[in-house]
């Protein structure tokens, strides 16, 4: 028995997850923050994948796909509202997008 | 041996963000970024799931890695980007990822070389994915499927210039 502790994986897992979540908090480059969500998204990736292998089931792996198909239309979309920011205000520092139209 | 590994790999993947997200040029942090996704994949084979690990490097440090590195290059245009290529391939710069990338290659060789050495107890396979998948989870695909092309229009629309919306306005 070489197993690796469910319990160490989650909190592998939930570690990766604040590194993610203080990367979209503390970065104000607009591509460092899609590439924290990247970080976030593969940590919870990664608890569905420790559930699946401690439980012998094949679900882990499918919800890790679906988790891998929404992080792909993700960046698709927000790749592309990066590019429209920056053709529209030839910065991409997030604080300096806090004016609203009207 | 499978538990040794784990730690290794884990401490890779948490060095590997916490210097991603402390870079200050995009490019570095990209670089670190492909090494915490590959040190992921090694995990996710370590915990039995190979057909994710497999995805994780083909999708997530190929294909999604390869838009942001286009979205990079396209942002810095002009005069400026031989100067700032110039800055970001510092010979210094590649210490830092090849090593960590050296540290996953030797845990692979590893790997390949005890043949079975780091096997876990429960590996599930790509059959037994692929079996559960277009079974009780077909309408999650027809989802997934819809959300792709959902992507997919919303980027060709989001990405267009801007020059026809201001020519009618």
């Amino acid at each position: 028995m070489n197993g690796i502790p469910m319990e160490h994986g989650l909190l592998l897992s939930a570690v990766l997850f604040v590194l993610g979540l203080v990367g979209v908090l503390v970065r104000r480059n607009l591509i460092m923050i899609l590439m924290s969500l990247e970080v976030m998204l593969n940590a919870t990736g990664l608890a569905f994948i420790v559930a699946g292998s401690r439980w012998g089931q094949a679900d882990g792996q499918i919800m890790f796909l679906l988790i891998l198909t929404l992080a792909a239309a993700e960046v698709g979309v927000g790749l592309g509202l990066v590019l429209q920011i920056f053709r529209r205000f030839h910065t991409l520092d997030a604080d300096s997008l806090n004016g609203m139209k009207g | 041996m499978a538990i040794t590994l784990f730690y290794i790999t884990s401490a890779v993947a948490v060095f590997a963000t916490v210097m991603m997200i402390t870079r200050l040029n995009a490019v570095h942090g990209l670089l670190y970024l492909i090494l915490s996704l590959l040190a992921v994949g090694v995990l996710f084979f370590l915990l039995g799931a190979h057909f994710a690990a497999v995805l994780e490097v083909i999708i997530y440090a190929g294909a999604i890695m390869v838009l942001f590195v286009f979205v990079i290059m396209m942002l810095n245009q002009g005069q400026k980007t031989i100067e700032q290529e110039r800055a970001w391939l510092q010979p210094g710069i590649w210490i830092g990822p090849s090593l960590l990338a050296f540290i996953l290659f030797v845990e692979m060789l590893a790997i390949v070389v005890l043949d079975g050495g780091a096997e876990t107890d429960h590996v599930v396979n790509a059959k037994q994915v692929g079996i559960a998948l277009y079974g009780p989870y077909l309408l999650a695909v027809e989802l997934a499927s819809m959300l792709l092309l959902a992507g997919l229009v919303g980027a060709y629309h989001l990405a267009k210039p801007i020059i026809k919306v201001e020519e009618k306005s």
